[in-house]
């Protein structure tokens, strides 16, 4: 019962400045979340009995002020971006993807295990495409689940992929601790191929940090999926399906494939962010390494408004507050961190119709 | 009046934004009658209803029933003032029995705690045995047939104490028997002292049962009759009315076309496709639409036409039958598949269906299309833009920013982004479902003049719409659709609203449900 | 293998899946998504502790955890069913909030970034199958208890009529918004019992203690269909699964990695409709207006 069915409907509805519409709807729920996110901040600050000006501080000059945290900022940021990345393009087409965690862990495993596969000694050239094939395929696989479940049976991906999450964790736990480990830890041999260069061996400021080449291949892998996504008729097709399922249905897409095809991909996005820890880092698989990366995935894809520049910004956003928590950690349990990240979601998931009724109210208003 | 009224409605406005649903409009029922309220689709009389039962409150005007004010009360207060609304679309929880739902909001309790679940159902079957309306307490709503769901509905209202009233669409979804059944219900109230309004376009029935109508058009009341002293021709010219259209009048000249095309246009043979309560709602239909030629489908809304659009276009499965376009049969064929055979749809839901409101102009105007706007999987800019740019100019899209979300423009503006596309690309068979629904009078005028562009280029187009002055202005052939089948077929020379109007309500049922293959060159009869 | 004390430890381990199951069921049945019992778990046992620590009186313990999840919970109502936000979005935000806010005043209070101190619980005896334990009586009477209020109460009546269809409630003047809002509290309420228990059980809190249980016991709401019984049932079976796995630990005929899956398997399969559709309630997760 929308006026706009009933005949005689004759004026616009807002003002033609296309940009500017978009724009506010995009932007300002991220800044209201950063605004309470500062409040929320400044309460736990106080409370134990600091102040908040030194205390940002702080956290400024220990994230972005020294190489050292900096760097740890664009490894951190790295993963959260491929994470982040991949949610956000399940959420294009409409689709929820929870389980980053498995899909990256499963990634990271793949990768290892291509590393120990190949030749001591191969050139990055070769290596790192497998490795990353490796990955995200493995992601892949774990993406189909919840894809063919869906297109399929109709089964709600939401939990498919939560449940999937522990299933997959649990499989890969028993292929560690049963077969592949190394004695007294938890994670594979070293591998043989596949090393990613850190940022440190080009510029020494950054020695000690994990950040390494992974980032060059986030942002390359978030420029690839922006361009599919706004530039190609996959794309397009992707998008009408997220925004009007009937609309795209009428036009000919056909909305099962389009299901299937994004959350699979979703899938190998977020298996492609394992080669940070294992490729990039620690050179080795290790159980856990993925431990709440496919939630603050969901937070970044949210704050990053599901695109895929914002979602890098958002990624560097919640890594510097991760990353901040430990340069505070003197003054402030970095455990304020924690709370931020989820008052922040909270913020931002709440602001975003909020905001776009107020804003729609608003221009209707003014038109009328 | 020398009674005392039961509804009295003066002067009633109500407006939603820039739509007027309602312009001055008024009611007066007296108590005890079955009264009629009669219009098309977006009439507003389900708008003055709502008023009535205090889902909404009026602009301005004034509501009393029983000669109390009551303009602008609330739900609980219509509630309490005797007014029941039986809604169209039926507010019954499907997993939750007849008792369940009949006691949700004032549940018997013992115990200030516990569901008296058995006071419950002997209420119900208390109020079943006044009223007639038999049905067992313990029954799951989803297990009900429609008409005995109705049933419940109207014990609904009747279990609050409801005196007056209101059936909105109640015959949309019942069977003939069913009908009957629910005639006798509502003879029954009334023989009570109950007062009932019974909203519909059927005419046919409302003929049987109400003894006052009103007709309401364009948010006004146009006529207040008694049943007895009018005709369903005289009412039907009422509900439909001669609209302040440019196209008012004009015919249509023959196209003088031979058939020596190439193309042969759409095809239907003996097509059946079941709706969603397991009745057909098109049943066993079969016609044809030469190149060409405008076929334009008149009927009362809710006789099949939208399902009819919707499985020629791919979007609704048909159970039996053929269709052929060009002579390539298409029946199971995909919608993709049929943009390819060369069909376009202009959709009767611009919003729903025909476009991607948060996509810009530009966008829209390739959906379904845009592959050929596309390289190797890249979208050509320049080529979109270059499109949008001119769909924009020649047909006046306005604010003619091809970067506009869709969701800025009017609906007229909005329905011209769909012509454009679905007529700016190459198709020999054209389905046009309410082409001009809820557009202002220039676009409307646009829109017809794209028509017969097309149609003199050898298109064929099947055009549904519930103007039936549209219809007349446009179409070389007409057919009526009532109840799922084709009532009659004749060429327009031969129709006017009189004579389709009889088909439209059923009162006349035509022997020419089904026609041979090859139509109006051969001059058949109808 | 003592089947006696096969029965008893299965008890104590379902006793947090049935308190959160059950609240479980309530909300989802009022059409509000509850992906949140892990949160309101974690929170409940975590103001147990600490109100049992400060007190000395695992009561008052009871008490706090409760007003603990009714507070996390009272926070997804507000951003759910008052600003419409996306309950997935704040389901999962309410976790992270349970796990950071905990863990901040675990620091704040007991300066600790894993475990709290150890607080008195119920029943002193450890080695008794914890029947002294009156939550453990709770935690049984819970779900029979969430069945009677939700098929033989008005308000369960409701509950299931704001899940379905909530138009139809809104047409007949019930408030869609309030009955949404006492399920959702009722669920925190609950969860956080399921959490207090198993803090006072542990005698301690520890980080992230929950480790997950929250989502067995979803799995078991939709393994059991959305009814109290039929998911308290699933919370035993999954507990039955978990203690099977401790009590063969050392016997590698199944890997306790896949003991772990079943739960998680099991609710899969059931959404697949593979043996019989799990049709969630029809307006679960839409928050209209």
């Amino acid at each position: 019962m929308s006026a706009s069915s009933l005949p005689g409907e004759a004026k616009p509805t807002f003002a033609a400045a296309p940009w500017r519409e978009r724009a506010e709807e995009a932007l300002i729920p991220p800044l209201v979340a950063l605004l309470v996110a500062l409040i929320c901040g400044d309460l736990l600050i106080l409370s134990y009995g600091q102040s908040p000006a030194a205390v940002y501080r702080l956290l400024l000059e220990g994230t972005w002020g020294n190489a050292y945290g900096f760097g740890q900022v664009l490894y951190k940021a790295t993963t959260l971006a491929f994470t982040g990345l991949a949610v956000s393009f399940g959420l294009r087409a409409g689709l929820f993807n929870i389980g980053g965690e498995s899909q990256l862990a499963a990634g990271g495993f793949a990768a290892a295990l291509m590393g120990l596969a190949l030749p001591i000694g191969t050139s990055l050239i070769f290596a790192l495409p497998l490795c990353m094939i490796a990955a995200g395929l493995a992601g892949g696989v774990v993406g189909s689940v919840p894809a063919y479940l869906k297109t399929r049976f109709g089964a709600h991906e939401v939990i498919v992929t939560i449940m999937l999450n522990f299933i997959v964790l649990a499989l890969l736990n028993w292929f560690i601790a049963g077969h592949l480990h190394v004695p007294e830890t938890l994670h594979t041999p070293e591998i043989h191929a596949g090393v990613l260069p850190r940022l440190a061996d080009i510029d020494t400021r950054f020695h000690g940090s994990a950040a390494n080449l992974a980032l060059i291949v986030a942002v390359l892998v978030a420029t690839a999926v922006w361009f599919f996504l706004f530039r190609t008729r996959g794309g397009y097709d992707l998008r009408a399906v997220g925004l009007q399922p009937q609309a795209a249905e009428y036009g000919g897409i056909s909305v099962r494939r389009v299901w299937m095809r994004a959350l699979t991909f979703s899938g190998v996005i977020a298996g492609m962010g394992g080669i940070n820890y294992v490729l990039g880092y620690k050179h080795y698989y290790e159980d856990g390494f993925a431990s709440g990366a496919g939630f603050l995935g969901i937070a970044v894809a949210l704050v990053g408004r599901n695109h895929p520049f914002g979602v890098i910004v958002a990624a560097f956003f919640f890594a510097t507050l991760s990353q901040g928590g430990l340069a505070i950690h003197a003054f402030v349990p970095k455990q304020m961190m924690d709370v931020l990240q989820g008052v922040v979601i909270i913020a931002v998931a709440t602001a975003v119709p909020e905001v776009r009724r107020i804003l729609r109210g608003a221009r209707k208003r003014s038109d009328a | 009046m020398s009674e005392r009224e039961a509804i009295r409605m003066d002067g009633i406005d109500k407006s939603f934004g820039s739509v007027r649903a309602n312009r001055g409009a008024s009611l007066e029922v007296l108590p005890g009658e079955i009264h009629a309220l009669v219009g098309e689709n977006g009439a507003g009389k389900s708008t003055l209803m709502r008023m009535l039962g205090g889902l909404m409150k009026p602009d301005a005007g004034r509501i009393e029933v029983n000669g109390r004010d009551v303009t602008g009360w609330s739900t609980a207060e219509a509630i309490d003032g005797g007014i029941g609304i039986v809604h169209q679309h039926f507010m019954l929880v499907p997993t939750l029995s007849v008792a369940e739902n009949l006691v949700l909001g004032c549940e018997p309790k013992t115990g200030g705690v516990v569901l008296d679940h058995k006071r419950a159902a002997d209420d119900v079957r208390k109020l079943s045995s006044e009223t007639g309306l038999v049905i067992e307490p313990e029954r799951l709503i989803s297990d009900l047939s429609v008409g005995e769901a109705q049933r419940v509905e109207i014990l609904k209202v009747l279990f609050r104490g409801a005196r007056i009233l209101v059936l909105d669409e109640p015959t949309a979804v019942l069977s003939p028997p069913e009908v009957r059944e629910l005639w006798a219900v509502l003879r029954r109230l009334r023989d009570k002292g109950d007062t009932i309004v019974l909203i519909t376009h059927r005419l046919d029935e409302v003929v049987e049962i109400s003894s006052t109508i009103t007709v309401m058009r364009a948010g006004q009341t146009v006529a207040r009759v008694k049943t007895s002293e009018t005709t369903p021709a005289e009412i039907a010219r009422l509900m439909v009315g001669r609209e302040v259209s440019l196209s008012a009048g004009k015919r249509v000249q023959p196209s003088g076309r031979t058939g020596s095309q190439p193309n042969q246009g759409l095809e239907v043979r003996s097509l059946s496709v079941i709706g969603s309560r397991g009745i057909r709602v098109i049943d066993d239909v079969s016609f044809s639409v030469n190149p060409g030629e405008i076929l334009g489908i008149a009927g009362v809304e809710g006789n099949g036409q939208t399902e009819l659009i919707e499985a020629l276009a791919g979007l609704r499965p048909t159970f039996a039958g053929e269709i052929l376009i060009d002579g390539l049969e298409i029946t199971h064929r995909s919608v993709a598949q049929r943009h390819d055979a060369g069909l376009s749809h202009i959709p009767e839901d611009r919003h729903r269906r025909g476009l991607i409101l948060e996509y810009t102009i530009a966008n829209n105007l390739i959906l379904g299309v845009q592959k050929y706007f596309s390289t190797n999987g890249v979208i050509d800019r320049d080529r979109v833009k270059e499109n949008a740019a001119r769909a924009i100019t020649s047909f006046d899209i306005r604010p003619p920013n091809a970067l506009l979300a869709a969701r800025a423009l009017s609906g007229g503006n909005q329905q011209k982004v769909v012509v454009a596309r679905e007529m700016g690309r190459g198709f020999s068979v054209l389905l046009a479902s309410q082409p001009t629904r809820g557009v202002d009078v220039g676009a409307i005028e646009f829109i017809h003049q794209q028509l017969l562009n097309a149609r003199a280029q050898g298109k064929a187009i099947l055009l549904v719409s519930a103007e039936l002055n549209e219809v007349l202005a446009l179409s070389d052939r007409i057919a009526v659709m009532y109840r799922g089948k084709f009532a009659t077929v004749m060429p327009s020379a031969e129709a006017s609203e009189d004579v389709l109007g009889e088909y439209m309500i059923g009162t006349k049922k035509g022997t020419a449900a089904t026609e041979s293959m090859v139509g109006a060159n051969k001059g058949r009869a109808s | 293998m003592n089947p006696v004390s096969f029965l008893t430890q299965m008890i104590r381990i379902a006793i947090p899946y049935l308190f959160a199951a059950s609240g479980g069921v309530v909300a989802e049945r009022a059409g509000i998504v509850s992906l949140t019992l892990e949160g309101f778990m974690l929170s409940g046992a975590f103001a147990a502790v600490l109100g049992t620590n400060y007190s000395g009186s695992p009561w008052i313990g009871v008490l706090c955890g409760i007003l603990g999840g009714l507070i996390f919970s009272m926070i997804h109502a507000v951003a759910t069913i008052r600003y419409r936000a996306d309950q997935v979005v704040v389901g999962v935000a309410i976790n992270l909030l349970a796990i950071g806010v905990t863990r901040f005043f675990l620091k704040l209070f007991f300066a600790s970034s894993s475990n709290s101190p150890r607080v008195t619980g119920f029943g002193g005896n450890i080695n008794a199958a914890g029947f002294d334990n009156p939550l453990l009586w709770l935690g049984l009477l819970v779900a029979p208890v969430m069945a009677f209020v939700i098929y033989k109460t008005p308000f369960g009546l409701r509950v299931r009529a704001v899940g379905e269809h909530p138009e139809a409630a809104e047409s007949v003047g019930v408030s869609v918004k309030r009955v949404r809002y006492a399920a959702v509290a009722l669920s925190g309420m609950l969860a956080a019992l399921g959490g207090v228990y198993l803090a006072l059980d542990q005698h301690q809190f520890t980080d992230q203690m929950t480790a997950g249980r929250g989502f067995i016991a979803i799995s078991a709401v939709i393994f059991g269909r959305w009814d109290p019984l039929r998911a308290a049932a699933a919370c035993l079976l999954f507990a039955a699964a978990e203690t099977l796995q401790i009590q063969l630990q050392g016997n590698h005929a199944i890997p306790s990695q896949f003991i772990e899956m079943i739960p998680y398997a099991l609710t899969i399969i059931a959404l697949a409709g593979v043996v019989g559709r799990a049709v969630p309630p029809a307006a679960l997760g839409r928050v209209e207006d």
